[in-house]
């Protein structure tokens, strides 16, 4: 997979607020456009207290299960869906993206938010899948959850709540989200 | 990455909690000292482990930012396999330069930083995003939470993104960042740095990390730099001196390249994308 040794990754640090976000970095649609969702949670250590300085990024697959290859993610349009955005977490821990609900991708056997999660005091990015919590069997279906205990399955559904889902982000301790590895990655 | 019997034990023999103000540097050195001596032992067994340790106790901050159960194996799919995309309607060509964003010539010492942006089999990462960001040449970010009293510098923002030329190839133009203190535990600095943040051509690429000066004193005193037990590994992160970059009655120069992993698509399906 790797014939030379990945450049290792080092902690966002305290310090990214001014660099990183930007204007309508968590908007991937206009708020108010019709169809448009919330996907919102927050991030929590391992003694349950909010993370403030976490950054979330997400990439989605379009409704209708297209991969958007576009341009245009720093600079909106504002017509432009290009599933990818960035969400800074406020000092409640919270996070919100405004996007389109995803559908299934090719390949995939159900619809999922990809998600990469920095922040202080972890030392590399974190990669994980809010799922939708669709009732049609996919859900069953699906290799990465069928391989993960009931507990730990449910870490990776997001809930419905009023116009859009919640997902949190557990670094550590009960409840701890399921994070993911790729073949390739650097061993620890 | 997975979880050993010995990561743990390191972590429950670790306090749970810090009191920065009183642990002093010899304390921390010696934390990592005693954790360089495991891995020498763990890589006579088990190899090489290039990836920061994400349970690393001598960085406070980590203690309860990190996951304690091992990460899940996952093979990527549908979007997994591939990035967002980035172009010119994103970035403006003068952002590469962080020297001419304000009214005057920011402080320090002005130099360009190079290199390639490549993939873990050497293919070159074409036309992607790379963000930096910095602290200026006193070491005092631009930031609220940056209570160091070191002058902020009205020139100097220390903000800056480029997208990666056909060969893959980044360049900034910049100065260079001081060292700064900072709470991890008393009389704690972190070794001057640039942050990078990159993007591949899979979303399983996506790094984020720091850029180093070769010869930093404060190598060996850094949790942060030390959580990559490889000393291998570490050196990835050290840009060098390059008299070729350097500019005559300008700036110096320096040469960074960058490997991501993966790369999960074939070249071909690379090129129909």
């Amino acid at each position: 997979m790797n014939a030379l040794v990945p450049t290792p990754g080092q902690t966002v640090g305290p310090f990214f607020g001014y660099a990183l976000p930007y204007p309508g970095d968590a908007a991937l649609v206009p708020p108010g456009t019709p169809g448009a969702i919330q996907l919102r949670g927050r991030v929590l250590d391992g003694r349950g207290q909010p993370v403030p300085d976490a950054l979330l990024e997400l990439w989605q697959a379009g409704p209708d299960g297209s991969v958007v290859q576009q341009p245009g993610s720093l600079r909106r349009d504002g017509w432009t869906f290009t599933g990818w955005g960035r969400a800074s977490t406020d000092n409640e821990g919270r996070y919100s993206f405004t996007t389109l609900p995803p559908g299934t991708a090719p390949g995939s056997t159900a619809p999922f938010f990809a998600l990469t999660v920095f922040a202080r005091g972890l030392l590399d990015r974190l990669f994980t899948r809010a799922y939708l919590p669709v009732e049609d069997g996919a859900l069953d279906r699906d290799p990465l959850l069928a391989a993960l205990p009931q507990d730990r399955r449910d870490s990776l559904i997001a809930t419905r709540a009023g116009s859009g889902y919640v997902f949190d982000v557990v670094l550590q301790g009960d409840g701890e989200t399921v994070f993911l590895t790729y073949p390739g990655q650097p061993p620890r | 990455m997975t979880l050993t019997a010995g990561q743990s034990e390191r972590h429950e023999a670790a306090p749970t909690s810090s009191d920065a103000a009183s642990t002093t540097q010899a304390e921390i050195s010696t934390e990592i000292a005693r954790l360089r001596v495991d891995y020498e032992r763990e890589r006579r067994t088990d190899g090489e482990r290039t990836g920061p340790l994400l349970d690393y106790p001598p960085y406070r901050s980590s203690l309860l930012r990190h996951p304690t159960k091992a990460l899940q194996h996952a093979d990527p799919e549908g979007v997994e396999l591939f990035a967002p995309v980035f172009g010119q309607r994103d970035v403006d060509p003068l952002e590469a330069d962080l020297t001419i964003q304000h009214g005057g010539t920011p402080v320090g010492e002005r130099l360009v930083v190079t290199g390639k942006v490549v993939d873990g089999d050497g293919r070159p990462v074409r036309r992607q995003l790379v963000e930096i960001w910095q602290a200026n040449a006193a070491g005092r970010y631009i930031h609220q939470r940056d209570q160091h009293p070191a002058p902020i510098d009205p020139n100097f923002t220390g903000v800056g993104r480029c997208l990666t030329d056909a060969d893959g190839v980044y360049r900034f133009t910049t100065i260079k960042p001081g060292p700064y203190p900072w709470r991890n535990h008393r009389n704690a600095w972190r070794p001057a740095h640039i942050h990078f943040s990159l993007f591949g051509t899979d979303f399983t690429q996506r790094l984020i990390t720091q850029m180093y000066f070769p010869g930093d004193p404060l190598f060996d005193l850094d949790p942060i730099y030390q959580s990559i037990r490889d000393q291998s590994a570490r050196d990835c992160l050290v840009a060098r001196y390059d008299h070729d970059v350097t500019q005559h009655e300008w700036c110096t120069g320096y040469r960074w390249d960058i490997v991501l992993t993966g790369g999960f698509r074939t070249p071909m399906e690379q090129e129909q994308v």
